[in-house]
């Protein structure tokens, strides 16, 4: 019996009836051709969160990302004019990586007037141009306003930096976010600055740690020990169900409760909870975010009791609203089709008191805790749905967004299929 | 007797001052991993019943003006975090059933 009301329909999945309520297959979380065809499909034709505003604190600051996934590394940069721009990070004349440190594969950051490439010292101004040629008059009719830095499209949002790797994005990062991400423009992300960033590569397809973010169904189970509530007999029988379920266009939202341990007593708490007020869920005591409301996308159903809104941003990107001020982000970079570098930042208001930032320290640490039994048990399910002696998977109706996520990336490719199909015949 | 790391009134914590005042938290993760449960034990008993007033001491200082003494007390109490869960909940140092699962946290704050 549902303790939470669902749709008219009678679930969350039949109020979406494009999902459909059959078994799902994982073929795309196994297949080396549907990874290379995501590849051109979803990561090359979307809009990618690289970082956040806050990342590049001044003019000629820089970080650089590797996307393995699209066969690129990029720069991105904020110009003389305070302008953002992103750059595929190579050198006009022979190809070199421009920006790196000791170790081309791995990510860097820093601030500079100009990039100089390591190899022949080729320099570029911050805003792509190419500012100077080593012996230029050996070269041949070169004009330098030809060989400034290729570009790619680049856009914020909210303080979130945006890459689109097409030529011409089919749509602008406005549109491809849609209306149910948009309405949470004004949350105030830019006063949440101390950052916990965290990375790991997962021996398992970039869809596998999607889905094992975005559905709770497991959070009593898998999680039981972590908690002396979760391990309660009654909370493990009476399970999971979220308050609410959204889907967008390819963009997905649950919004749920959370323990609030600020109402529990002691004995359902870890000693280590009660003594610096906070756990898994965060600081149990919220931070000041100013005093407008929050917009409307936050929480969007209104439902009393909200503790978390979970925005899945497709194809890659995770904002996790919090109800005690606070959010993170998660992120899933694929490196083949059972592999991917997951990265994630939590985010708080910065502390003013050793009390404030040992709670913080204590929500951090919890993060882990639990991140760590998530990523290890990743790499279980894709090992054995790689024998391929089950197929087809059932998924309930708390698994909507796992259900969701495949058909959109299945689309997604039908969509890229069609399209090159239909260029060859013409 | 080696110079106090910690403050006068937490002398009695000096003992556990060597490993577990520790400035982040890979080495704290890296310690826990490594050291016994006894001895993650015994630094929690001895600890946790004075937390509230290790909190407490060095709340009296800026978080970005800390005298050395207290910034130590504090990294003490991000220890005590770290080996409350061994110690609270898991009996074992590692989480059970994250194997060679991994999490490496690159940017932290300071302190």
């Amino acid at each position: 019996m549902a303790r939470i009301e669902k749709p008219p329909e009678g679930s969350w999945t039949a109020h979406y009836p494009e999902l459909g309520t059959g078994p799902v297959s994982y073929e795309d979380s196994i297949s080396p051709e549907i990874h290379e065809l995501e590849r051109e499909a979803i990561f090359k034709r979307s809009w990618l969160n690289v970082g956040r505003v806050e990342q590049l604190p001044r003019k000629g600051s820089y970080f650089t990302k590797e996307l393995a996934v699209a066969n690129t590394s990029i720069v991105v940069v904020r110009g003389m004019d305070g302008e953002v721009r992103a750059f595929h990070n190579i050198c006009r004349h022979r190809g070199n990586k421009l920006v790196w440190t000791d170790f081309p594969g791995e990510e860097t950051s820093g601030s500079c007037r100009q990039f100089v490439c390591k190899y022949h010292g080729w320099k570029y101004e911050v805003d792509g141009a190419c500012s100077f040629v080593q012996q230029e008059s050996e070269f041949f009719d070169l004009d330098k306003s030809d060989y400034g830095l290729i570009p790619v499209h680049c856009d914020v949002w909210s303080g979130f930096i945006f890459v689109n790797l097409e030529d011409e994005p089919r749509q602008s990062l406005r549109d491809f976010l849609g209306p149910m991400t948009t309405a949470i423009e004004g949350y105030p992300f830019h006063l949440q600055t101390e950052r916990f960033s965290y990375r790991a590569v997962v021996h398992a397809n970039w869809k596998l740690f999607i889905d094992a973010f975005q559905e709770f169904y497991h959070a009593p189970v898998l999680h039981a020990r972590q908690s002396p509530v979760a391990a309660l007999p009654e909370v493990q029988a009476a399970g999971f169900e979220a308050l609410h379920y959204q889907l967008d266009g390819p963009h997905r939202l649950v919004t749920t409760t959370v323990g609030e341990g600020w109402r529990m007593p002691p004995e359902m708490l870890k000693p280590m909870e009660t003594v610096t007020r906070s756990g898994l869920f965060g600081p149990w005591d919220a931070p000041d975010l100013g005093p407008d409301p929050l917009p409307a996308g936050v929480n969007p159903a209104d439902r009393k009791h909200w503790g978390l809104d979970s925005f899945q941003v497709w194809p890659n990107f995770v904002i996790l609203i919090w109800e005690r001020g606070w959010y993170l982000t998660y992120h899933y970079w694929p490196t083949s089709h059972n592999a991917h570098v997951f990265e994630g930042n939590l985010y708080f208001v910065p502390p003013k008191t050793a009390r404030e930032r040992l709670a913080q320290e204590m929500a951090a640490v919890t993060f882990k805790e639990y991140a760590l039994q998530d990523g290890n048990t990743l790499e279980a399910t894709q090992t054995m749905l790689e024998s391929r002696v089950v197929t087809a998977f059932p998924l309930n109706d708390q698994e909507i967004l796992c259900r969701h996520l495949h058909k959109v990336a299945a689309d997604w490719v039908d969509d890229y299929t069609r399209e090159r199909v239909e260029v060859g015949a013409r | 007797m080696s110079e106090a790391r910690l403050p006068g009134e937490f002398s009695e914590l000096e003992p556990f001052a060597a490993t577990w005042c520790l400035p982040t938290e890979r080495e704290r993760f890296a310690q826990r991993m490594t050291r016994p449960m006894e001895e993650m034990q015994a630094f929690y008993d001895a600890f946790f019943p004075r937390a509230e007033e290790a909190i407490q001491y060095c709340d009296k200082f800026e978080l970005d003006d800390m005298p050395d003494d207290a910034q130590r007390l504090l990294q003490l109490l991000y220890s005590l975090v770290m080996v409350s869960f061994p110690v609270e909940v898991w009996r074992q140092p590692h989480v059970p059933d994250s194997g060679a699962a991994y999490l490496d946290l690159l940017i932290e704050p300071i302190p």
